[in-house]
């Protein structure tokens, strides 16, 4: 069980949630970040005072997936958020110990 | 007689002059970091109620009453103490103003006036030594100066030094108001010194869409300001009502204007402040120039206080929300800006130096300008130390990073997380006031029960 974490810029939240419906991921979850990354922040000037702005906004995706559909997750998530310019953000995958679905009580790969 | 058309008019201007003041703590309080927008706010609020009590008390009666000694230097508190003897209409044959009507109106001048000085002293100072400020500024600072500038001469009355001796213009109030408050606010800022991380830290403004509302309110209220300033519905305040208009639009556009040259980007915040710095240069010469002068006056008052508004930066004072790059200077040039352009074709009827009057105006504006300037700088800041050394005027480096709002008035300006904020509340008021542990332990205990 494998959960695939992806940092994406906020506007290609849809275009990622649609490409894993097309690959039959049934859920995921999403919260809104911040941070820096090689793009740095941003400047923004009041009354002709700069303030530079360290962290930016993002979206973090999370999918629980099984062993076997790892791969095929995090390039459908790749694909979905590229946009060739710096700031695209990161994906990772890290190893799950256990799942359980509350609702049940299923646990591991039936609980995915 | 009552004039009822005057009088429905300098009441409806009184009522709009008020709204400026919670409209400036809406302008003030968005711009501060959310975790002081309260206290900014408040700070509006307490000169609002302070100042309604203290002048009907003796405020009026020092502004308006008969000049002691005949110096013109301010009024005896006690002539008209709680207003007595004002209740009775006393206007003349030919129509007039009934009294309680202009005390009315000019209470709210003294009310905003006040409230202004706040934005030099944004997040760190005192709630209670701003309202003992605030009383003390308007009895010996407002009140006086409000005698100089307003109180004309009548019948077996001696009104102020500047209105009827210096006879320097001053239609609504570029110096009694303007220039006395953005004085006012340097001098305050130098005594509480800047705030922890000034120059360092970002401190931007946490609602700018509050200031937009806050700057808009302005404008609508001062044309109760600058047309109620005629003291009747005529032509006087027609005129002053076209050039508040025109000049405050050509402020804004000098503002935004020096934002794009100079910083790539127009600025909602810089329109906001655009507008004030032009309502507060045509403020004393919206009865004294042309509309064409309206709109150089404004122009040139937006350009210049977008451009003073760096200079606490390379001065090293925390002037926090620009009371001095936006009321001072824009007080000073409005002010001395009638000596160069007023036209006698203006309800004023005086020529200034471009209009072929020579300097004989302009220097009567000058010394106008700078005797309020100083006299308020002075004394502002003496009353200013005298609390700092006694009672104590700032806030503690720690109250002051955890922000003021909690720290002094119990509350924070917004709930924004939707979980995790509810907490409990204590079942009677005065307990949630209570913070000893002994009390908090009081209350775990009845949740749990």
């Amino acid at each position: 069980m494998k959960l695939v974490t992806a940092i994406v810029k906020p506007f290609k939240l849809d275009d990622v949630k649609n490409a894993l419906e097309l690959i039959g991921i049934a859920g995921l979850t999403v919260s809104e970040v911040q941070g820096f990354g090689r793009q740095r922040g941003h400047t923004e000037v009041y009354r002709g005072a700069e303030y530079q702005v360290d962290f930016v906004p993002k979206v973090r995706i999370e999918v629980v997936v099984s062993e076997l559909d790892a791969a095929r997750v995090v390039d459908a998530v790749v694909e979905a958020a590229s946009t060739g310019q710096i700031g695209d953000g990161k994906v990772w995958v890290t190893t799950i110990d256990e799942i359980v679905r509350v609702r049940t009580g299923e646990r591991g790969e039936d609980a995915v | 007689m009552v004039n009822t058309g005057d009088t429905a008019w300098i009441l409806t201007s009184a009522a709009l002059v008020l709204l400026m003041t919670p409209g400036l703590a809406l302008f003030y309080g968005g711009m501060v970091r959310a975790k002081s927008v309260l206290n900014m706010m408040m700070m509006s609020f307490g000169a609002l109620a302070l100042i309604s009590v203290l002048w009907v008390l003796y405020g009026y009666s020092i502004a308006f009453g008969d000049s002691v000694g005949g110096a013109g230097l301010f009024g005896s508190p006690f002539e008209y103490f709680g207003l007595a003897g004002l209740m009775e209409d006393a206007t003349s044959e030919e129509g007039g103003l009934p009294a309680m009507a202009f005390v009315g109106f000019q209470a709210v001048f003294a009310i905003i006036t006040v409230a202004l000085i706040s934005g030099a002293i944004a997040d760190r100072a005192k709630f209670g030594a701003w309202m003992v400020f605030a009383g003390i500024w308007a009895t010996i600072v407002y009140f006086p100066v409000a005698h100089w500038v307003f109180a004309f001469d009548g019948d077996d009355v001696v009104g102020g030094w500047i209105a009827n001796d210096l006879l320097a213009l001053d239609f609504a109030g570029g110096t009694a108001v303007h220039i006395n408050a953005g004085a006012a606010g340097l001098a305050l800022a130098f005594v509480l010194g800047k705030r922890r991380g000034f120059g360092r830290e970002a401190m931007r403004p946490h609602n700018l869409p509050l200031v937009m509302i806050g700057a808009g309110l302005l404008w609508f209220g001062w044309f109760g300001f600058n047309a109620g300033s005629a003291l009747a519905a005529n032509n006087t305040a027609a005129v002053a009502w076209v050039n508040t208009l025109v000049a405050t639009g050509a402020a804004t556009l000098g503002w935004l204007l020096v934002e794009k040259i100079r910083d790539g980007h127009s600025t909602s915040l810089g329109a906001a402040s655009g507008v004030v710095a032009g309502l507060v240069a045509i403020t004393p010469a919206c009865n004294a120039v042309s509309p064409v002068g309206a709109i150089l006056i404004g122009v040139i008052a937006g350009a210049l206080c977008a451009l003073a508004v760096g200079l606490k930066y390379a001065l090293g004072y925390d002037d926090s929300l620009d009371v001095v790059g936006v009321h001072l200077v824009g007080g000073l040039w409005g002010t001395i800006a009638i000596g160069f352009l007023a036209s006698a074709e203006s309800p004023a009827g005086v020529d200034g130096l471009f209009y072929g009057g020579g300097v004989d105006q302009l220097w009567r504006q000058v010394v106008g300008a700078v005797a309020v300037m100083l006299f308020s700088f002075v004394v502002t800041w003496i009353i200013g130390t005298v609390i700092q050394k006694t009672m104590g005027f700032r806030i503690t480096e720690e109250d002051e990073i955890t922000g003021i709002d909690n720290v002094l008035h119990a509350e924070s300006g917004y709930d924004l997380a939707s979980l995790g904020s509810s907490g409990s509340t204590a079942p009677l008021a005065g307990q949630a006031r209570a913070t000893s542990t002994d009390s908090l332990a009081r209350n775990t205990e009845r949740t749990m029960a």
